[in-house]
């Protein structure tokens, strides 16, 4: 919860069964307006029933789920929430505006606010040809456009990125900036942590039903305390004599591997500075967000 | 509620059309219709009556197994599809409700039936007509085949919209949809055939069987048309069991058999968890 209290979208000891699997147990999470959460976890990990129960196609076995101060599913909750769904799909038959145009409809929104969100997501040249032929990101802009269709408190967007090339990516960020700074509260879901996600404000780390992280990404790397890389490529012969000094693996016979903590990085640049001529080149590779990810998701650690 | 209902319905039409039900169902319905309305066209010399009244007959007969095959057809896919399509799912996030959606579909296929229904039943017995002559009765007679075959229309979409809920798949529904025509339309009447001859005139056939024939919505569609024109029954040979209702029965249950269509339909509906 934010310092002024206010909530957009409040999970409360959520926990969902089908039959005998408890596919979330016990998950409570807050995301404010204007906030970006990414939720991340397996496939499997319980992120999409998650959605499913905020947007109230689902009920859950226990716990209170409360979206923009409505109950999930509540005529009031589904026009104050905005949902981009993973395969995003449409009638094969309906042209992008007559699609887009019958959400708008049901949303309660002008019809005239259609061509400039077509206009937006770089869909005018297309808007009258048949959603069948549109490629899967054309789908994925459409699915895009329908989310920003009136003033929605909450967005769910389940696999964003997913068929995206880099340029549609760029805009999807910004997107979901403007949707953020419209006080829009963002939980994108996801199954494995990329840049998108790192330029969310709050990460939140399902695994196995249970929500094992809920902070950011600056907090999350320090907690792991993941070791930074050192690759060191040795001249020739010299291999043995490094390792022996500098400790790590020797790989290939030419280069050595090392680990150290953020604290040791420096003191450890300066031993091998101090071999001068064995080594000849050095490279250095922080914990990437990949890392991160598998550590919370229980890859490394029992 | 009206606009979300009317959106479902403009944008459902607009998919009817585009994939060509529209001209299949009217084509198929004309070219059923004319062809029997000449090909029956024989026996108005021996029973005095003008073509129109001989085609008005051929045509309830046509309708009792045309109107529900094709209200079927198009009803079939229309919960199923599009779970399986996955666009249920999104739609269902709008501030729609599960009964609007499926009131919105209704008002499209209905429309798309009536018009198929309308134009094939209509230039039939305009051709009949012409050909033939038509009195001020057997006029009547056709605008009263025209209104039933929608309503029957109506009731086998309500029917169609449930097995589309009750099977998860398109493939299901299509199955249990040929399911229900095969057993409202041929197999019910089949098995109170067998029953009658079993009976062999008795309380059966005197007291009950007059109602079971009521209350299934093809055997009242062609009750209704028969008790509104003897000159229809005379040339159908239906007059026997229609005698024995009250006059309200046939068409209560034409009438009712949508509205309890679709209360059902909007339960299993909601069963549906895309």
């Amino acid at each position: 919860m934010t310092a002024d209290g206010q909530v957009a979208l409040a999970l409360e000891g959520l926990s969902k069964r089908y039959r005998r699997d408890e596919v979330l147990s016990d998950i409570s999470l807050c995301v404010a307006p204007g906030e970006r959460v990414a939720l991340l976890g397996h496939n499997g990990a319980g992120k999409s029933t998650l959605i499913k129960l905020v947007l109230g196609l689902t009920r859950p076995s226990a716990g209170r789920i409360d979206v923009a101060g409505h109950a999930p599913g509540s005529a009031a909750a589904r026009a104050a929430t905005a949902y981009l769904p993973e395969q995003v799909a449409f009638h094969r038959a309906l042209s992008g505006r007559e699609q887009l145009s019958t959400f708008a409809r049901l949303a309660g929104e002008p019809v005239r606010r259609v061509a400039p969100l077509l206009e937006r997501v770089g869909l005018s040249d297309a808007a009258d040809r048949r959603i069948g032929t549109y490629s899967k990101g054309m789908r994925q802009r459409l699915g895009l456009a329908q989310a920003l269709l009136g003033r929605r408190r909450v967005a769910l967007l389940d696999e964003p990125t997913s068929g995206l090339d880099p340029i549609s990516r760029h805009d999807l960020y910004a997107v979901i900036d403007e949707m953020a700074a419209n006080g829009t509260a963002l939980l994108i879901a996801s199954h494995a942590l990329t840049e998108l996600e790192a330029r969310t404000d709050r990460i939140a780390i399902l695994r196995k039903g249970k929500l094992v992280a809920d902070d950011s990404l600056t907090n999350l790397a320090r907690a792991a305390a993941l070791p930074t890389r050192i690759r060191l490529l040795a001249r020739e012969g010299a291999a043995q004599a490094v390792q022996a000094e500098l400790g790590g693996t020797c790989v290939n016979g030419r280069s050595v591997e090392l680990e150290c903590t953020t604290e040791q990085k420096m003191a450890q640049l300066a031993r091998i500075s101090r071999l001068g001529e064995a080594v000849r080149d050095v490279d250095m590779a922080p914990p990437s967000l990949e890392d991160l990810y598998r550590h919370y998701c229980g890859e490394g650690r029992t | 509620m009206i606009a979300r209902i009317l959106a479902i319905a403009w944008a459902e039409l607009r998919i009817q059309t585009r994939n060509r039900w529209l001209a299949s169902a009217t084509a198929l319905m004309l070219l059923f219709a004319l062809a029997l309305t000449f090909a029956g066209s024989a026996p108005t010399g021996t029973l005095g009556v003008d073509l129109l009244t001989v085609a008005v007959a051929s045509m309830t007969t046509l309708a009792v197994y045309l109107a529900p095959f094709l209200a079927l057809m198009i009803a079939f896919d229309a919960i199923a599809g599009e779970a399986e399509r996955g666009t249920l799912g999104l739609v269902l996030t709008y501030p729609l409700s599960r009964a609007e959606m499926i009131l919105g579909k209704f008002c499209a296929h209905l429309a798309v039936l009536a018009i198929a229904i309308v134009i094939g039943l209509g230039a039939a017995g305009v051709a009949a007509a012409l050909a033939g002559g038509a009195g001020a009765e057997s006029l009547i007679a056709l605008a009263r085949l025209i209104a039933t075959s929608i309503l029957l229309g109506a009731c086998f979409l309500a029917l169609g919209y449930g097995a589309s809920a009750l099977s998860g798949t398109s493939a299901g529904a299509a199955g249990l949809a040929v399911g229900l025509w095969l057993v409202l339309v041929v197999l019910y009447d089949l098995g109170l055939l067998g029953a009658l001859v079993m009976d062999d005139g008795g309380t059966f056939t005197r007291d009950i069987f007059p109602w079971l024939l009521a209350l299934n919505p093809a055997d009242a569609f062609r009750l209704w048309n028969v008790a509104g024109a003897p000159q229809v029954a005379l040339v159908s040979g239906m007059a026997g069991a229609g005698a024995a209702l009250p006059v309200w029965a046939p068409p209560l249950s034409l009438i009712a058999w949508p509205v309890v269509a679709l209360a059902a339909a909007r339960v299993a509906f909601g069963r549906v968890e895309p």
